[in-house]
């Protein structure tokens, strides 16, 4: 009886903790989803989500551009200039590098895996200022077409993504491929018709990082793009902070509210493959 | 039968061809920069000058500057605060959903939506109006009586708050371990409480040594990223008060690309570097002496 009653006991515990701790999780991000709605005496005089007085007026001025040259659409759509090249060219060199690390056995192959395992290590901040002078040379900086951010993606520079595919890829059988081949298939129709179907949860979950991630990069643009017409919303939402600091906290938070709005779209509607993909990169390795 | 082999062996070549792709890539945006940096690192460079003397004289201007070393002072009371935290939190959370609970995707979800978000700059702009000076975090300690206190203009408790930003995002770090702890088999517990061992026991003498594989992962990858915080601090406090926040790698940028003294911003990475392989090699070392992995698991 006694240890029912402890077992009880454990389960309101936990229970409460859960609940505390996603009330500090959730509470932040619900609270600016409201006091985007509200006006700005009343933003930061009381602690409530829902506003008393609902106003558009911070995402009216939201959508006013700064000196008619970017406002926060022209801004989303050049970080989706930026993003989805990415992703697909991320996608292509990462499955293609993979593919030939897990299914051949050339000479150095775990020479060089090894290589690309030790590069996961290699901090970026070191090859800042390279990579800069580089694409400075390159004339990459400032392109019209983000070439400093989208080019480096097409040889699998993102090596986390080619070490989480070849994970899922050691799991596929092999007979599968050696029949394909004695159909007469050759690799590289045996990687597309065979590899790629059964691989299709990674290469979303992959997707979805991707995405992800360079929607939210901050350093990328910051270092590689000086034209206002050409900011992606990560520095938009940045230089409309310091525009308005002090003032206009509505609108300041109505454009952040809105410059999340497709990664929330993305995530509650891929969920599923966003856990399953960290926890097999993490557990596995 | 010799020419199959040879066959089989020119098959297994084709392999180059599909990695080709990333060795030019690795070649030019990898190891042609590293190497360069090093080689920077010895040199005046200026991005419009270029550079006209070699040696250690940016070494030497690093551990000079009492700015600078601060700066790595800062960087490291910044990663040992949001690190272990980040983690206990993450394992603890992580446990607790291991139970039977309900609505365990409820809760999953909203532990993870920060850390999925959290690398945005939008969620560093809310931390802004969540600790500024009359921001919510006083107005709620205002209701509740508690002396209000300054967050983002106070020497002390600046960086904190740079750090709640990283750990509030202890998401990722939780579906790892959570998917860790659903691989510890279930007899073992048993066989524990009917031995008469307590819940608490059970998950240090059981759970953490099983997971250790898992504990290791995470903590290097998060060292790393702490290592290099810049977002955080950038969109924040820009490094202040009075340089309380200056973590190096906004030290490095600022060096870089405000004043284009891109030898010495080099340096100070490689400094960084230098200390973040300093704590992987050492993490992989004292991997066989606390890293617990089952004999079953062929690898």
């Amino acid at each position: 009886m006694t240890k029912n009653v402890k077992n009880y006991i454990n389960t309101i515990f936990r229970y409460i903790v859960l609940i505390v701790v996603g009330i500090v999780m959730v509470y932040p991000l619900l609270w600016m989803i409201g006091a985007a709605f509200k006006t700005n005496t009343e933003i930061f005089t009381s602690i409530g989500i829902i506003p008393k007085n609902p106003t558009l007026s911070g995402f009216q001025k939201a959508f006013q551009g700064y000196g008619g040259d970017i406002d926060i659409l022209k801004a989303m759509i050049n970080t989706f200039k930026v993003v989805i090249p990415k992703v697909i060219f991320t996608i292509i060199s990462a499955v293609l590098t993979a593919y030939g690390f897990s299914r051949f056995h050339f000479k150095g192959n775990r020479i060089l895996f090894a290589i690309l395992m030790s590069t996961l290590f290699l901090p970026q901040v070191v090859l800042n200022v390279p990579q800069f002078i580089m694409y400075n040379q390159f004339k990459w900086i400032d392109s019209p077409y983000y070439l400093a951010l989208i080019i480096p993606s097409l040889f699998a520079t993102d090596t986390y993504f080619v070490f989480m595919l070849v994970q899922f890829m050691h799991d596929i059988p092999r007979e599968l491929e050696e029949a394909s081949r004695i159909d007469g298939c050759n690799s590289l129709k045996t990687l597309w018709y065979v590899i790629v179907p059964m691989l299709k949860p990674a290469v979303v979950s992959c997707a979805l990082f991707q995405f992800m991630w360079s929607s939210n990069d901050f350093m990328g643009p910051l270092l590689y793009v000086n034209t206002p017409a050409r900011y992606p919303a990560s520095i938009f939402v940045k230089m409309s902070m310091d525009a308005d600091t002090g003032f206009e906290w509505n609108r300041i938070l109505a454009v952040s509210l809105i410059s999340i709005i497709p990664s929330l779209i993305v995530f509650f509607l891929a969920q599923d493959s966003f856990v399953e993909g960290i926890s097999a990169g993490g557990v596995k390795g | 039968m010799k020419k199959r082999k040879y066959r089989k062996c020119s098959h297994e070549n084709i392999g180059w061809f599909y990695i080709l792709p990333w060795i030019i890539g690795f070649l030019i945006f990898k190891a042609y920069p590293f190497a360069s940096s090093l080689f920077y690192s010895f040199t005046n460079y200026n991005l419009f000058k270029g550079f006209s003397s070699f040696g250690l004289m940016n070494y030497k201007k690093i551990f000079e500057t009492k700015k600078i070393m601060n700066s790595y002072a800062v960087t490291f009371k910044y990663a040992f605060m949001t690190v272990p935290l980040k983690l206990i939190v993450a394992l603890f959370i992580a446990y607790i959903l291991n139970f039977k609970i309900k609505g365990v995707n409820f809760f999953r979800t909203a532990y993870y939506i920060p850390s999925i978000l959290g690398g945005s700059v939008a969620i560093a702009v809310l931390w802004k109006a969540i600790f500024k000076d009359d921001g919510i975090v006083n107005t709620l300690l205002g209701y509740m009586g508690i002396q209000q206190q300054s967050w983002l203009s106070s020497r002390t408790n600046a960086l904190f708050v740079i750090c709640l930003l990283r750990i509030w995002q202890f998401g990722s770090a939780m579906v790892i371990f959570l998917a860790a702890l659903k691989g510890v088999p279930k007899d073992l517990y048993e066989a524990a409480s009917i031995d008469g061992a307590g819940k608490w026991k059970q998950f240090f003498n059981i759970t953490v040594p099983l997971i250790t594989p898992v504990i290791f992962y995470n903590l290097v990858t998060q060292l790393c990223q702490a290592f290099q915080e810049f977002n955080g601090p950038y969109i924040i406090t820009q490094g202040g008060p009075r340089e309380s926040t200056t973590l190096i790698s906004l030290l490095i940028y600022n060096n870089a690309f405000k004043s284009y003294e891109m030898g010495l911003a080099s340096a100070q990475a490689w400094i960084l570097f230098i200390i973040i392989m300093t704590f992987t090699v050492l993490a992989f070392i004292s991997e066989k002496k606390w890293v617990f992995y089952s004999d079953d698991e062929t690898r």
